[in-house]
């Protein structure tokens, strides 16, 4: 069949599975627009390209299916380029289609040139400069197997407007993939598990290090019967919540920066770690220096780049994280762990009355106490998909997932103005789910272009705005360890009810704790876009909190709980209690952090 | 740091020498030498890839340049009985008064003079690093004008055969080292 590279395009993208695809036209790209009337994939026009890459990035995530986005060159390229970047960090599986100039002008400044490939090289999993018609169908071929085999990634495919524009014989099967080179499907071999399984079935302290991996292997069950027959709990990473239900006894929730102080605790304290489809980023290490200095450490990763990178390990596996535990679980042991199971219990029961949750309402309105009380009243069912700062940590602390992609959040990049684009592309992957967005008054405003985006598409979100009039994270840096100099982190904001009033949605306002349901309730009912703008305290932190680059047991804790007892006693506010501890006291509960528990650190005190 | 030499097989296409050399930097590898030229097989280059790394950091450039779609094979050839070699050409400061006690020296070191001046020679030596080093040392109280080096390009001894497209299973699989756990506290 003759066809034009332009039709060739939207030939393969049907055959990919595509229907739905996030774009802004450009010159470069025309022919390839043109030709999109006649194929059956719906094209959402967004606001802003690097809002198109978030929305193909949140599809991806929500639907485990390669996400398409599409733009022009130069400037709609570029502009792409920080939604690549974040989904390279998060392993998410997408394509992107860029236009570029005609071969003849490559290399001459021509208008709206710019070297594609050369600025998202570090950025996507792989990256394509195609010339010519012949070459489109084999490219993109390749493009999505790229992106959704072994550790998923970004492909960049940017098509010449000549090769968009002349004609050649399309061959689907003719252009089915060539890369000699490439190999997603690693085994690992059977001497591997041997030692493994030594390890595993002689540990007295075993610790399941849950991250993305089981997500995307789809390993939960898997997971699960290896943890409840060997009686071994599990602590989660960011983008690892809701691959295990949170629920679950052996589930004892984040790890980490913000993870909770028994969580860390259990890491510093076990003989052995078994990392399960996660890297150990710095965000869930700390000091690496001093970062399970008890344990043995097992990797079961599927990119043998990641095995020894920040934290040596014993054992490191290679594979399909389902695949290697199927092949692990038969020589699992069952096991009794007791002992080591209600010590942690023990730790958990101290650091529980320091939680937010048991807090009287007095009236004052803290994040923390909005996102839980989403959680229940959406009764934990929703889908949510967060921006980045203190909120995403909030949610993740007190918003409890229980099925796996019901978080969407950028990990690894930590990129602001994710949030609004990626849920209107976890929309479109699952129309059915009650989608909530929790964003900070900062990142909401780097994004919220697609409110427009939203209208036009008649889309029904629910959006939380924990509006602190802060970029409130950075703040809080500010306050720990920069002495409060609050440098360019205060942030005025428009009036957002109005603001998205403008664009035909529903906006609400809430100031008390009280009216936190009736808005919540509000939200839900309505059938179009809803936006609360949350008023919440605005000088709240995060706790507990690992300082970048301190031990992971060192961390500042949530104010003790005598302090209450004295407040309560004094007459002082109750809120009072979950302020920030003065710079002199955080300091001091950094170096006593470590003497949490009885159990011996060793070399880490 | 020890030097570990890598040869690696790539598709030949534009852009991969890019990839490979993006892949050092941003990963902040040291790379001390890279060379790149064709195979006996058509559309496969070969590049030898000297860098300056431990074990643990050359195992994780192995398996990151295998993450590279463009790369079929990538071996350590470090400390395996193996053919590297260096070629300079170097051009010397001479007299009618020296210039004969230049080519002697060359020609002790086996090198090649390849082009001679009234004021000027150029040797070609080709070698291991340490006696092109050798004869650097030498000729330098001459005065070296010019030098240009090539940097290594190693091959395995023996016949053995290196496809450059292996079923590449264990190779990709960093071992892993063992943790030194003496003097951590096991104890409950
Ligand atoms: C694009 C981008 N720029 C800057 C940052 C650095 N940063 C991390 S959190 C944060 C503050 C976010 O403020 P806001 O959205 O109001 O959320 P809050 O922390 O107040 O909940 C900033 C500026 C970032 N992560 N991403
Ligand atoms: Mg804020």
């Amino acid at each position: 069949m003759q066809l034009k590279g332009a039709q060739i395009v939207w030939e393969c993208l049907v055959r990919e599975g595509v229907k739905t695809i996030f774009g802004y036209p450009g010159g470069a790209i025309l022919p390839t627009y043109d030709a999109m009337l006649d194929y059956p994939i719906h094209h959402v026009l967004v606001r802003h390209e690097q809002g198109a890459t978030h929305m193909a990035d949140g599809y991806a995530r929500a639907s485990g299916r390669v996400g398409a986005a599409i733009a022009t060159s130069g400037p709609g390229a570029t502009n792409m380029v920080t939604g690549i970047a974040t989904a390279m960090m998060d392993s998410s599986p997408m394509v992107c289609i860029t236009g570029q100039v005609g071969s003849r002008a490559i290399g001459t400044d021509a208008f709206q040139e710019t070297d594609v490939t050369g600025v998202t090289l570090p950025v996507t999993k792989h990256n394509y400069l195609v010339t010519r018609a012949e070459d489109i169908a084999r490219t993109l071929r390749e493009a999505f197997y790229i992106a959704a085999s072994g550790r998923p990634g970004p492909v960049l495919v940017d098509i010449t407007k000549d090769a968009q524009q002349s004609s050649c014989e399309f061959d689907w099967d003719a252009a089915a993939p060539k890369l000699p080179g490439y190999r997603p499907n690693l085994r690992a071999l059977p001497e591997e598990f041997q030692r493994a399984l030594d390890l595993i079935n002689h540990a007295q302290r075993p610790l399941i290090l849950a991250g993305h991996g089981v997500m995307m292997s789809g390993a939960r069950q898997q997971v699960l019967e290896f943890a409840e027959r060997a009686q071994v709990p599990l602590a989660l990473t960011l983008l690892g919540l809701g691959g295990i239900p949170a629920s679950h006894p052996l589930n004892l929730g984040m790890m980490g920066m913000h993870g909770e102080a028994w969580v860390n605790n259990a890491i510093q304290q076990a003989d052995l770690l078994i990392a399960c489809g996660m890297r150990f980023d710095d965000r869930v290490t700390g000091n690496v220096k001093t970062y399970g200095l008890n344990a043995k450490k097992i990797h079961f990763e599927i990119d043998p780049s990641e095995i020894n990178k920040n934290v040596k390990v014993d054992v490191g596996i290679v594979g399909d994280l389902r695949e290697m535990l199927e092949d692990l679980l038969p020589g699992v042991k069952s096991a009794d762990h007791s002992a080591w199971l209600d010590h942690i219990n023990q730790m958990k029961g101290d650091a529980a009355v320091l939680d937010i949750q048991s807090l009287p309402d007095t009236g004052h309105l803290y994040a923390a106490h909005v996102i839980n009380d989403i959680w229940r009243y959406t009764e934990g069912k929703a889908v949510t998909v967060t921006d980045v700062g203190q909120h995403q940590m909030w949610e993740a602390q007190y918003y409890r997932h229980e099925k796996p992609r019901s978080l969407i959040t950028s990990g690894g990049l930590g990129t602001m103005g994710f949030a609004l684009p990626a849920a209107i592309g976890a929309k479109f992957a699952m129309p059915e789910e009650e989608i909530w967005v929790i964003a900070g008054d900062g990142g909401f405003q780097m994004t919220f272009a697609e409110l427009a985006t939203i209208a036009q598409e008649n889309i029904k979100l629910n959006v939380a705005i924990i509006n602190n009039g802060y970029l409130g994270m950075v703040r809080q840096w500010q306050e720990f360890f920069y002495e409060k100099r609050y440098a360019a982190t205060p942030m005025l904001s428009p009036d957002f009810v109005k603001l998205v009033e403008a664009y035909g949605l529903k906006g609400l306002r809430v100031t008390q704790r009280s009216e936190v349901k009736a808005a919540v309730d509000e939200a839900r009912a309505h059938p179009g876009t809803v936006v609360i703008d949350f008023r919440v305290e605005q000088e709240d932190s995060v706790f507990p909190m690992v300082p970048a680059g301190a031990d992971l047991h060192a961390m500042i804790r949530r104010p003790a709980p005598v302090q209450v007892d004295v407040m309560a006693e004094t007459g002082a506010d109750l809120h009072a209690m979950i302020r920030r501890p003065a710079p002199a006291q955080v300091d001091v509960m950094a170096e006593t952090g470590a003497d949490e528990g009885d159990w011996d650190l060793g070399a880490t005190t | 740091m020890a030097k570990h030499i890598f040869v690696s097989y790539v598709e030949d296409k534009p852009g991969v020498l890019n990839r490979v050399a993006s892949l050092f930097r941003r990963r902040a590898f040291n790379i001390e030498s890279l060379t790149v030229g064709h195979t006996e097989q058509p559309g496969v280059s070969r590049m030898t890839i000297v860098v300056d790394a431990d074990d643990l950091t050359a195992r994780r450039i192995e398996a990151n340049l295998y993450k590279l779609v463009n790369v079929l094979r990538v071996d350590d050839v470090t400390g395996k009985p193996a053919v590297v070699r260096d070629l300079a050409l170097i051009k010397v400061a001479v007299s009618a008064n020296n210039r004969t006690e230049v080519m002697q020296l060359a020609d002790v070191f086996r090198a090649r003079i390849v082009d001679v001046t009234n004021e000027s020679v150029i040797i070609e030596i080709t070698g291991t690093e340490d006696k092109i080093e050798g004869l650097v040392d030498v000729l330098r109280p001459f005065g070296i004008i010019e030098m240009v080096r090539t940097g290594l390009v190693a091959m395995a001894r023996g016949a053995v055969t290196v496809s450059p497209n292996p079923p590449l299973v264990a190779a990709a699989i960093p071992q892993p080292a063992q943790t030194d756990m003496a003097g951590v506290a096991m104890s409950v």
